[in-house]
């Protein structure tokens, strides 16, 4: 099993006239995603590569039947797209584009959390559960399909672990990026119960970093509800406070935010700390006994 | 972004918040030009990005215009340390000049998006003037809090609760309220990501008003406000930070003698985590995004070797969207270019990297291949001890 997404989820891709859009729906249409549909404003009635293109997310819906959504739309006007898709009752929308206006994150927070879409991002690599499906950018050859759930704010820092996972022949069940900004659709906390509840998730690897407090939160709910290991690692041990490190949401505004703090809550939850990025592999083979 | 306290003056009077009479100056005689004008008791604050100019005799009283003149050629130039600029301090280029005020009470007042709850929230407190970070720590039952509901906005009644538990007298009430508004509206419309009044004074002649004031705005929103943009102050970041800014690169400088070109925020960070692992330092943190292309690679690679702490260099691409081969090709490039004074590990997974390793190998440069991040780091890092 998997979370979140499967072979049979019929996907919409926002944006698929793009250049960004169109080559990454080509990639996840290769790996065996059901992209059935595009949406781009003005565009409607033509298509790419066979895949018809809509105008609206509720023809899409009507026509194709999607029920999830990948969304590639420059950042002024990804917040749109995104409450688009949530007017149009998706389950699942998942957003790559990176430099979105918190201010309009704050009103798609406030909107979806009365909707049943579940966000995932933005500025994120996506999600791919291996073997099944992939509705992100991460490069597939990398992934094997398996016993362990991956979650992560960042992108190529999950690839890493994921590579290592794999090169020790062991293969993750779904890999979620959940984003780099300070307001994103889903944390941590949000999609943990759903790995729990995964029979055949019988891992997780929780890659946090500087800023926020979700990893504590995180950390506090494992320990009250997650009966499988958890490998943690967060990175940013060595950056300066008051320092946006990249991602929107890398900064530390307080002495609760730093990768130290956040390693002792986590530590003191039972989760298996991996104090350095190198060990997140071995971390969990130690975990499973393989 | 931030902006210095006379910019985040003028925005705040935009909407109505009351400030102090004052302008800014950039030479001690265009501070006595603003006194002049002024006539009363003045304040001369030092304009830097950092707080605490007070302790570090950046902000200083001064009673008649010449007077402001010899005050401010003292301020302007020089090099003013707090405990936010480092031991390195910062040079004052310009200075605000500011009516005196009569200070009864002292009081904070700040907004910032609460991150937990998806949340704009306004705080105010009775104890202003200090370190707010030190109250919330210590005496957090000292600092009132409203959560704003992003739908409805910043409610009058929230406004109400924050100056009736600030105990002020019952005259002052509708100001408090209006003034608060005032600046949460400041806040929104201006896509700020923290706006601080502290202090927010209340006056012996029984006004409010913004004695200091700090914004931030979010980067991500700058597109959309062209008048904003035009505040930044190049002077007061790195040299080698705004360089790198142009080409849409993110660096940051520090410390360290290592060197790092990354893609992704999370890698990098994690980069520079292994690095100290391994017995070094980082000099700077780099990522050169997700989808640079070789221009970019060549750039960055420039703006990393043009540091002179930088002993050796780490590249660590994991490929996705970003081909190994096109990293390849830009590090050669530039190093051919500018040439290689330093020893160089580098480190390719992902996406084509057999051929970024060929490119590599093929180029003749002088350089290491490390395996995984934990060879990369304690290569480089013995590299760096020559």
């Amino acid at each position: 099993m998997s979370i979140l997404i499967d072979g049979k989820t019929r996907v919409v891709v926002q944006g698929i006239t793009g250049k960004e859009g169109g080559f990454h729906a080509r990639q996840c249409v290769a790996y065996g995603t059901k992209i059935v549909a595009g949406v781009t404003p003005g565009k409607g009635g033509t298509s790419v590569d066979g895949i018809p293109v809509f105008n609206t997310v509720a023809e899409a819906v009507e026509k194709e039947g999607v029920t999830a959504t990948l969304i590639f739309v420059p950042p002024l006007f990804a917040a749109d797209a995104i409450l688009e898709s949530v007017d149009a009752g998706l389950d699942l929308a998942v957003c790559i584009s990176e430099g979105i206006p918190t201010a309009d994150m704050l009103k798609v927070k406030a909107v979806i959390t009365r909707r049943k879409t579940r966000l995932i991002g933005p500025n994120c690599p996506g999600v791919i559960s291996p073997g099944r499906a992939k509705m992100g950018i991460m490069p597939a050859h990398i992934h094997k399909e398996g016993p362990v759930g991956v979650i992560s704010r960042s992108g190529t820092l999950t690839y890493e672990a994921v590579h290592q996972l794999t090169s020790l022949g062991i293969g993750q069940s779904t890999c979620v990026g959940i984003g780099g900004d300070p307001i994103i659709g889903s944390t941590f906390m949000d999609l943990l119960p759903l790995f729990a509840a995964d029979s055949d998730t019988r891992a997780i690897v929780m890659i946090g970093e500087i800023g926020g407090s979700a990893e504590q939160e995180a950390a506090q709910f494992i320990k009250e509800n997650v009966k499988i290991p958890v490998v943690g690692f967060i990175a940013g041990q060595t950056a300066p406070p008051g320092r946006r490190m990249g991602h929107a949401g890398a900064i530390i505004s307080g002495g609760k935010e730093t990768a130290a703090e956040k390693m002792r809550i986590m530590e003191e939850a039972g989760l298996i700390v991996a104090t350095s990025p190198a060990d997140i592999g071995d971390k969990i083979k130690e975990a499973m006994g393989a | 972004m931030k902006v210095h306290e006379y910019q985040a003056k003028a925005i705040l009077r935009r909407y109505g918040v009351a400030c102090p009479r004052g302008e800014v100056a950039f030479t001690p005689a265009e501070a006595r030009g603003v006194a002049e004008k002024l006539r009363s008791k003045v304040v001369v604050k030092a304009q830097i990005h950092a707080g605490g100019r007070g302790k570090g005799g950046g902000v200083r009283l001064a009673a008649t215009p010449s007077d402001v003149e010899l005050v401010a050629k003292e301020i302007i130039g020089m090099c003013l340390k707090t405990h936010q600029t480092g031991p390195q301090g910062r040079i004052v280029r310009r200075v605000l000049v500011e009516e005196a005020s009569n200070i009864k009470k002292e009081l904070y007042l700040g907004i910032v998006i609460d991150r937990r709850t998806g949340a704009p929230v306004v705080m105010a407190s009775r104890a202003g003037g200090v370190d707010i970070e030190k109250v919330a720590e210590e005496t957090p039952e000292l600092i009132f809090k409203e959560y704003v509901d992003i739908t409805a906005g910043f409610q009058p009644y929230q406004a109400r609760k924050l100056a009736f538990a600030l105990k002020l007298p019952p005259p002052l009430l509708s100001k408090a309220i209006a003034f608060m508004q005032c600046v949460y509206r400041a806040f929104e419309e201006t896509d700020a990501s923290l706006v601080e009044i502290n202090p927010l004074i209340l006056t012996e002649d029984e006004n409010l008003l913004a004695l200091d004031a700090k914004i931030n705005f979010d980067d991500n929103a700058l597109s959309r406000h062209a008048d904003i943009r035009e505040m930044r102050d190049l002077e007061e970041e790195d040299p080698l930070e705004v360089e790198a800014s142009k080409y849409s690169l993110n660096y940051i400088k520090l410390d360290g003698t290592i060197g790092c070109m990354v893609n992704g925020a999370g890698l990098a960070m994690a980069t520079m985590d292994i690095i100290k692992l391994a017995g070094g330092m980082p000099a700077n943190f780099l990522d050169v995004g997700g989808g640079a292309n070789e221009e970019q690679v060549k750039n960055a690679f420039r703006i990393l070797l043009s540091d002179k702490n930088v002993k050796a260099v780490l590249i660590n691409i994991f490929g996705g969207i970003m081909r190994c081969d096109i990293v390849a090709q830009g590090i050669v490039k530039a190093a051919t270019e500018l040439g290689l004074h330093v020893p160089m590990v580098v480190r390719l997974e992902g996406t084509n990297v057999e051929q970024g390793s060929q490119i590599l190998r093929g180029s003749g440069l002088n350089f290491t291949v490390a395996n995984g991040m934990r060879d990369a780091a304690e290569k480089v890092v013995a590299l760096s001890r020559g």
